[in-house]
């Protein structure tokens, strides 16, 4: 399946939307996590920071400036790790004592709160450490600056982010996977309904749709759409039993009456007016009999069972013995009768058939189109269009004229059964090809493929 | 001539005996299948008429009996079905000619006369120049003279004549042109064939004071020096 249609599937659109949904609310959910992982973090080291000052601010009302300056020596002394921020001033933020050389330029926020990169700290990371402190001016008017190093806060809240994103990223790469899998899975059992419709549109009545036996919503689908079929098919079956068998059956009360007719006018009756009527009469019963035999001619073929016949059968000959019949026909309404062979194929065909097919459509572009219009039959390998330049077939009537009987109003009063092009459908299909119309501009181009 | 009719329809077969006879030939009836191979294996006959569909032996296992004892008397085979493969499958049986129930009376003579007349012919040897009162056919330097004077056909006419010609003297039926001539089994729409017949009788019957091909209304045409 390609992307156009894979977008354009239904089943794949809904996934694509229970992507979205589920993906955010996992990016809600873990949102949520990291928040609270990474609140709890900094929160904790903001109640330590808090906790120091606290207690170095009580130091310095019972100890002074001296007592809080041994007691920050001291805890720098201690921390090798170079954890903690000290950084005592005067004032006018001089240094007095601590483990910081400057008073950090970054502005701190209204509650003294302030981050900041440790440039002169020995980093262990082989990064920039970054420090979160607090500032406190003591009573005395000294600013006192206490934090911690928050590196690995960093780090946890990176790595909590980080996890996230790969998360919800897998999370929507595995549905989009599964959602592609499972939408290929869904079209494909409809592609195998659609393929069936499509088959029985293009006249295999038999095919059906296939089902697997599980009896899931698919399976029941093409159940019940195979019942119908079945059920269409024996109706139309039975339409076309009904006509065969009426052609069939007229056929026998025709044919007495056309012995009669030829009995009554060989009987020796002198008078040649009576005779003409008589004969006029076989006529009209003849060609009563030769629509009853287009008719039954056609279901022979379009049932199928005439491929004993089939041979190979050279396109150039057949397109040329056809000109070769039509032309005078063509010549004598002072059309232009023309006849291309482009590389005409070999088929395995019904010669007589393909004929018969080829000679139809000649004998309609001659008969519909004006006198000194043109005719062209041109053949070019599997393919035999014929084209004229008459009145063309209104494009909503390019399906309709293969219709047994069908004929279009502006063609009433040319003489024809309506057949014609339903005996050259019925040949083509036969021989797995198709028959299809075209606008000439003027006129109408007749295309006959064959498989 | 001597036709015999094995046909068990009723109806069929007294049209056809009643048409045989007032065009003048002498028309035997069988009812069955056996009965007519029993006339045609005991009696003598210039043509057989065998409806495909009887009662045991049917049409094809009669011919094909007949052709197996080196009878090849020619034989025409009716059917009721009249598909291009039911034709294939008598002429591969044996049989000489094919006709398709409802036929008129007319096309039936035609191709019965223009049977045994193939068999004339080809008994005769093949001549390679046919003649027709001041109609000459030359089928070797196929060449067409009338009267001394060299007349150009195309070769679809040329063949359209020479069918003609052989049977000059009996009537073609349009369905026999189309068969012989451009060599096709099918239902032509229109009547085509009157066109190319009209092209044959510019060149052929125009300048000249005898026309020698003439229509025969309700069957086909024929090629003959008079009038009958």
């Amino acid at each position: 399946m390609n992307l156009p249609l894979l977008l354009r599937s239904a089943s794949f659109r809904l996934m694509l939307i229970y992507i979205i949904l589920f993906g955010g609310s996992a990016a809600i959910l873990l949102g949520f996590l990291y928040w609270a992982i990474a609140g709890t973090l900094s929160e904790q080291v903001d109640e330590t920071i808090n906790a120091d000052i606290k207690g170095l601010a009580e130091q310095y009302e019972r100890l002074g400036t001296p007592g809080v300056a041994a007691i920050i020596s001291e805890r720098v002394r201690k921390d090798q790790g170079g954890r903690t921020v000290y950084l005592l001033t005067d004032r006018l933020r001089r240094r007095m004592v601590g483990n910081l050389s400057n008073w950090p330029t970054a502005t701190p926020d209204s509650r003294g709160w302030i981050e900041f990169e440790l440039q002169d700290r020995d980093s262990s990371h082989g990064e920039l450490s970054l420090a979160r402190a607090r500032s406190f001016v003591l009573q005395g008017g000294l600013n006192l600056l206490v934090g911690r190093e928050v590196h690995v806060l960093v780090r946890t809240r990176d790595l909590v982010i980080n996890t996230i994103i790969w998360g919800i990223a897998i999370t929507i790469a595995l549905a989009l996977a599964g959602g592609i899998a499972m939408s290929r899975t869904t079209a494909r059992r409809i592609e195998s309904i659609n393929q069936t419709s499509r088959e029985i549109s293009q006249g295999a009545l038999d095919r059906r749709i296939p089902t697997r036996g599980t009896d899931d919503e698919f399976d029941r689908l093409s159940a019940q759409l195979n019942e119908m079929l079945d059920r269409n098919q024996s109706l139309m079956e039975g339409l076309r039993h009904v006509s065969d068998n009426i052609a069939h059956d007229l056929r026998t009360p025709l044919t007495r009456l056309r012995q009669t007719l030829e009995g009554i006018k060989d009987s020796g009756l002198n008078d040649t007016s009576q005779t003409a009527r008589i004969e006029k009469a076989i006529e009209e019963a003849d060609s009563l009999l030769s629509i009853f035999n287009a008719l039954l001619r056609i279901s022979q073929i379009e049932a199928g069972g005439r491929r004993e016949n089939f041979a190979k059968v050279d396109l150039k000959e057949l397109v040329t013995d056809v000109a070769d019949l039509y032309e005078p026909v063509a010549a004598e309404k002072s059309q232009i009768f023309n006849m291309r062979c482009d590389a005409a194929a070999e088929v395995f065909g019904d010669r007589d058939l393909l004929f018969q097919a080829i000679a139809n459509l000649a004998d309609n572009a001659i008969k519909y189109s004006s006198p000194e219009s043109a005719i062209t039959v041109h053949a070019a390998d599997r393919t035999i269009s014929v084209s004229d330049t008459g009145p063309g077939i209104p494009y909503n009537a390019h399906k309709d004229v293969f219709n047994r009987f069908y004929r279009l109003e502006t063609a009433r009063s040319t003489p024809g059964t309506g057949l014609g092009l339903s005996l050259v459908e019925a040949v083509a299909h036969l021989h797995e090809g198709s028959v299809y119309l075209e606008d000439n501009h003027p006129g109408l181009r007749v295309i006959f493929c064959l498989q | 001539m001597r036709i015999l009719v094995i046909e068990d329809d009723e109806d069929v077969a007294s049209y056809i005996i009643k048409a045989l006879e007032e065009a003048g030939h002498n028309a035997t009836l069988a009812v069955t299948g056996k009965q007519g191979l029993f006339l045609a294996t005991t009696e003598d006959f210039d043509v057989l008429v065998v409806d495909r569909m009887l009662p045991a032996p049917d049409g094809l296992s009669i011919i094909r009996t007949l052709r197996a004892s080196d009878d090849f008397t020619p034989a025409l085979l009716l059917s009721a079905l009249g598909e291009v493969s039911d034709r294939v499958k008598g002429l591969k049986a044996g049989g000489d000619d094919y006709l398709t129930k409802p036929f008129a009376a007319s096309e039936l003579i035609a191709r019965l006369e223009a049977l045994t007349r193939r068999v004339a012919n080809t008994s005769h040897g093949t001549d390679p120049r046919l003649a027709l009162g001041d109609l000459e056919m030359d089928l070797l330097a196929r060449s067409v003279k009338r009267d001394g004077k060299e007349i150009t056909l195309q070769p679809r006419e040329f063949r359209l004549l020479e069918y003609l010609m052989r049977n000059s003297g009996n009537v073609v039926t349009r369905t026999m042109l189309l068969e012989h001539v451009w060599d096709y089994y099918f239902d032509p729409q229109t009547n085509v064939i009157d066109v190319h017949i009209s092209r044959l009788r510019q060149k052929i019957d125009k300048e000249f004071e005898t026309q020698l091909i003439h229509t025969v209304r309700g069957a086909g045409y024929t090629l003959r020096t008079s009038q009958p």
